[in-house]
């Protein structure tokens, strides 16, 4: 195979624990977003948009909706002669095998895969983040820097900057120190996970830390301290605009909710810079006569005939009359029959919300803002939710307030 | 499935000329997302037929483009898939040069001598439903006809110009054909589908152009009525045939019943089309939308009712869109009024403007103008 300058390594066999009900079923890459989306549209979308058509998949936690997702990578445009994409999940050999122990662990068992295109740098990516970013800027910055490692760094809050990973840098952007989640943060420049490694060198840091027993086998824990430790050349390339690690239930309703800005940080219109994901075969969506919306996205397919507001809605969605939905992200598949009420919540694919049934979360003060109703859950007619129901339930009318 | 299509686009057009100056019949858009040809050539796909062969007429583009590989209509196979057969002069100089359909069938008849299944079934672009190959199949099958035509009980009321009328006895036998010369006759409309076996459709082709013939209904099917056996197949779903701007709008406008527009788009199968890659539409904050279609990638802003929007229309606060057709990529700017217009691609109506049309005759902005 033709050599290729960057192959991009995108890490996607996280659980993402903390979005509980959401990523019961499927990793969290595969997790639906902003009305026709999975998370990984974004990662995989920057690639193709960068110019970069070479993209190793690494997937380990539940990747059936995953892998049949990405197929051949058709969507993305990444089903390529030369290149496109690879699916890679651990695998067993002659002497057992294991699982991914860590980001930097499951870069190191494709090392194969990645030796066969013998790149000159490898881009890492997380299949977990919402953003559009040019990897192309970043290679150029890598090369430009004569930089043996560089990693995209993205100014946070300084009150916030003691949750992420903080690179302190020179002048000239050279990373001095790396401090993960320091208590007295000295810069706000927090690591996005998206690193540019030079492959030869990262191939034998690789090597080495596979020996070393205490290591983690994480990059941010492991290889990138050490290669700092070592005075290798490494560069903080600074991005701006719209970023998003949607980790949480919060942080993932936020996220989507930011779509719903009069002018988003994070346009998905943009014909120049295209998200791409496998579309929906479904007609266009009817509004009907006394359907009110507002302030909201809604993807093809759906029947809407109650009020939305607010809300994120996905591909073939039914909204009975005098239904209302506010604040919430509605999935795929979803029925919310008359008069029903859905009130800051997620409810995932193929629910039913039943006749007069309120689905409501409780107010901030308490502490909880946001409520997960599963996939293919039945809440009956009248029935009153107000915490989180787990997939694959019957909920009777009175049930709701006694969960969990 | 022993079946194969053949979608035959040499079909009249002149009542949609606003419309198609551009693009052939088949191409025109339709329903917010779809061109005419999606409709046939997913029936074809969703009832198994996998070996589709398309006879292009003119303007062919646009439909090019649209159809591309096939992959869309999972056409894109190592074995048979889609096959696009534009019009060329015949390969055997001296015969088959009256141009029209029959002639175009002529040229490409290796195609069809090459194809493997049994039977074919011939159909055009203009013709909407959602229904199954299969049971007219079996139908023409078991009555052992040498021709099955598909029909709906449904009369085309003062819109019959150009339609294939049919007769059809009680024992399922056609009895008399027709196309319709004037906008008033009677006689049941046939969906302009016929299965066959394929050995007989290289037959008639054959005979047709030695016979001089160059219409394939007039002069393939209607001459030779009485010498074929031919049996009518009823199709009692939904079916809109597009031949006048008129019953395009209409047709369109029917999309507002949801029981329609169900039955169309998955009755017997999804409605296949090219994807853009458009994100979910986006109703902002005073936007009011009623009784309406609305496809991927529009920003609403304005209030609209009764009407269907394309993909990626932008609809600016204050404009106003009533018993329209906005196809894709136009821009509605503030204060717009427009009432019974269809504004073709990429249309701009600046702000203030008023456009009206009347009922059945609708006003239609042509192709990227700006207003």
């Amino acid at each position: 195979m033709p050599r290729k300058e960057c192959v991009a390594m995108l890490l996607a066999g996280g659980q993402g624990s903390r979005l509980g009900i959401l990523t019961k079923k499927l990793a969290k890459p595969a997790v639906l977003f902003g009305g026709k989306y999975r998370i990984i549209d974004f990662a995989l979308s920057n690639c193709n948009n960068s110019g970069i058509n070479t993209v190793g998949v690494l997937t380990q936690y539940k990747p059936l909706a995953l892998n049949s997702y990405i197929g051949i990578g058709a969507a993305w445009d990444l089903d390529r002669k030369n290149g496109g994409v690879y699916v890679l999940p651990p695998y067993v050999r002659e002497q057992g095998g294991e699982w991914y122990k860590g980001t930097a662990d499951a870069i190191c068992q494709n090392m194969n895969f990645i030796d066969s295109l013998n790149p000159e740098y490898v881009l890492v990516l997380s299949g977990d983040h919402i953003y559009k970013m040019d990897y192309s800027e970043m290679i150029k910055f890598h090369v430009e820097n004569k930089a043996d490692a560089t990693i995209a760094v993205i100014a946070v809050p300084w009150e916030e900057a003691s949750r992420f990973g903080i690179m302190n840098t020179a002048s000239d952007r050279r990373i001095t120190e790396f401090v993960e989640k320091p208590r007295h943060p000295q810069s706000n420049l927090a690591s996005m996970g998206i690193y540019i490694f030079n492959w030869q060198m990262l191939r034998q840091y690789l090597v080495a830390d596979e020996q070393n027993q205490k290591s983690s086998h994480d990059f941010g824990k492991d290889v990138i301290p050490q290669m700092l430790e070592d005075g290798q050349k490494m560069y903080a390339f600074p991005f701006s605009g719209y970023w998003k690690d949607v980790g949480t239930v919060d942080s993932y309703w936020e996220a989507n909710m930011d779509l719903l800005a009069e002018q988003p940080e994070l346009d998905i219109h943009d014909p120049a810079w295209r998200i791409y994901s496998v579309n929906p075969t479904r007609p266009p969506h009817y509004l009907g006569p006394d359907s009110h919306t507002a302030n909201s996205i809604i993807s093809e397919g759906c029947l809407i005939y109650g009020e939305v507001e607010h809300s994120v809605i996905f591909p073939d969605v039914y909204i009975g009359p005098g239904a209302r939905v506010k604040d919430s992200i509605i999935m795929s598949h979803v029925r919310i029959e008359a008069n029903a009420t859905v009130d800051r919540a997620i409810i995932d694919q193929q629910t039913v919300v039943g006749e007069d049934a309120i689905v409501a979360g409780l107010p901030e003060a308490d502490g909880r803002k946001i409520i997960v109703i599963g996939e293919n859950v039945t809440i009956s007619s009248s029935a009153v939710v107000d915490k989180d129901v787990a997939s694959d339930q019957q909920l009777a009318a009175g049930s709701g307030q006694e969960e969990r | 499935m022993d079946l194969m299509g053949v979608i035959n686009l040499y079909e009249s057009e002149e009542l949609l000329q606003e419309l198609t100056r551009h693009r052939p019949l088949a191409a025109l858009p339709f329903g917010g997302r779809y061109r005419l040809i999606d409709f046939v050539l997913s029936n074809m796909v969703n009832s198994g037929i996998a070996n589709v062969g398309i006879l292009f007429k003119d303007k062919y583009r646009s439909l090019m483009d649209h159809l591309r590989s096939g992959k869309e209509w999972d056409l894109a196979r190592k074995r048979d898939g889609l096959v696009l057969m534009p019009p060329s002069y015949s390969a055997y100089p001296g015969v088959g040069r009256c141009g029209g359909e029959v002639d175009s069938f002529f040229s490409n008849l290796d195609y069809l001598r090459f194809s493997r299944q049994k039977y074919v079934v011939i159909a055009g672009s203009s013709v909407l439903c959602n229904l199954n190959y299969q049971p007219a199949l079996d139908y023409h099958q078991r009555t052992g006809a040498d021709v099955t035509v598909l029909y709906t009980d449904n009369k085309c009321l003062n819109d019959c110009a150009g339609a294939v009328l049919v007769e059809v006895a009680a024992d399922g036998r056609v009895t008399d054909m027709e196309v319709a010369a004037s906008a008033n006759r009677l006689g049941r409309l046939s969906l302009g589908m016929y299965i066959m076996k394929r050995e007989l459709l290289i037959d008639l082709i054959d005979n047709c152009v030695a016979h001089g013939g160059y219409d394939f209904v007039k002069h393939c099917l209607i001459r030779r009525l009485e010498f074929l056996k031919v049996f009518g197949f009823k199709h009692d779903g939904y079916v809109a045939r597009i031949s006048s701007l008129s019953n395009y709008f209409q047709h369109n406008m029917e999309l507002l019943n949801p029981n329609v527009w169900q039955e169309l788009f998955s009755s017997s199968g999804p409605i296949y089309t090219k994807v853009k890659d458009e994100p979910p539409s986006k109703y902002k904050g005073g936007s009011k939308v009623t009784n309406s279609l609305v496809a991927g990638g529009c920003i609403i802003e304005g209030c609209v009712e009764n009407s269907i929007l394309f993909r990626g229309v932008t609809v600016h606060k204050g404009a106003h869109i009533k018993n329209s057709i906005v196809m894709q990529k136009g821009i509605i700017e503030g204060g717009v009024m427009l009432d019974q217009v269809i504004c073709d691609k990429n249309v701009h109506i600046k702000a203030e403007r008023q456009l009206k049309g009347d009922r059945g005759y609708p006003l239609v902005v042509k192709k990227g103008m700006v207003v």
